[in-house]
């Protein structure tokens, strides 16, 4: 129950902003967050308020899984590396080959989410694979 | 006259009326039980079952009320029905509940899938170094500090059991 309470402000403002499927369990000392965000900035949101209760993410006690709601209409996204190419691989993994790559910042077509981690794209070139969803963002 | 009756008579009569309706209240109520053995017949009842046996009830004027847990979906609903047909049960409230599902176990990934994983989240973090062990991922050497919750956002959504981030903040 205390882990409930240290992170109350995060479990009440994931509640208050629509997060659903919210699942909020408490084993073996970790408390573990879930559940779909509406929206990025939710998401964004959240991990803030996560930042302010534990600035350096280093309490080992807490891990929040937020996905964001999948909008099946979006067929574009964004390259939003630092500054570098994403690399475009031929299956989901980075042991894969590099089949392709996209330009920092290059809107290309999302074809599907193939999980959490992985999204398979095509560029403009006609290059086809999966690329890191962290450096994809909704165009 | 056969049907005389003396001022004394009729004065005895009159004295008479209160406790003959008392006797007779007395009597009426004697039919119906009362709510203290209406609780207990009730009681017995619940104590029947198992599923039951923590229920707890009050009566008041043959309405009976019924709280606390019922272990499962069937005996509840009965629960009414059966409480209705115990003698001089007039109407039944039932605000009973069933247990609240236990939460499912936390699901962690496994070390070789999530070993791949951590791999892959942490590949354009050259100064970092991950290891993976019962579900657990260690993280050691340094980050620069906005960096630090890009990484740990990819790392919590892999479903790993903990995080033990011993990175030093650049």
């Amino acid at each position: 129950m205390a882990l409930q309470d240290k992170y109350k402000a995060l479990t009440d403002a994931a509640t208050t902003s629509g997060v659903s499927d919210l699942l909020v369990r408490e084993q073996d000392g970790v408390l573990y967050i879930d559940g779909t965000a509406p929206s990025g900035a939710v998401k964004d949101q959240l991990w803030n308020t996560y930042g302010q209760l534990d600035p350096n993410f280093s309490g080992g006690d807490l891990i929040m899984n937020i996905n964001v709601a999948k909008d099946a209409s979006v067929t574009k996204v964004k390259v939003i590396t630092d500054s570098s190419n994403l690399n475009i691989r031929k299956g989901p993994g980075t042991d894969q080959p590099i089949v392709g790559k996209a330009a920092h910042n290059e809107i290309i077509t999302l074809i599907s989410r193939s999980n959490e981690q992985w999204w398979l794209v095509r560029t403009d070139d006609d290059e086809e694979g999966y690329a890191y969803a962290r450096y994809l963002e909704e165009a | 006259m056969y049907y005389y009756y003396t001022k004394n008579k009729i004065m005895k009569i009159v004295k008479l009326i209160p406790v003959l309706m008392l006797l007779a209240a007395v009597s009426f109520t004697g039919c119906k039980p009362k709510d203290a053995d209406i609780k207990a017949s009730i009681e017995k009842t619940l104590k029947e079952s198992p599923a039951t046996s923590s229920v707890m009830v009050m009566v008041d004027e043959g309405v009976a009320t019924l709280s606390g847990e019922v272990s499962d979906e069937m005996a509840k609903a009965g629960l009414s029905s059966k409480v209705q047909a115990v003698k001089g049960v007039k109407t039944v409230q039932d605000n009973t509940t069933l247990p609240v599902a236990a939460a499912a176990p936390v699901a962690i990934t496994a070390d070789d899938p999530l070993s791949n994983s951590v791999k892959d989240a942490t590949k354009d973090f050259p100064t970092v170094m991950a290891s993976v062990s019962g579900g657990v991922i260690t993280l050691t050497g340094e980050l620069k500090k906005d960096q630090m919750q890009k990484l740990m956002m990819s790392l919590n959504s892999l479903k790993p059991k903990k995080i033990e981030n011993n990175l030093t903040i650049k």
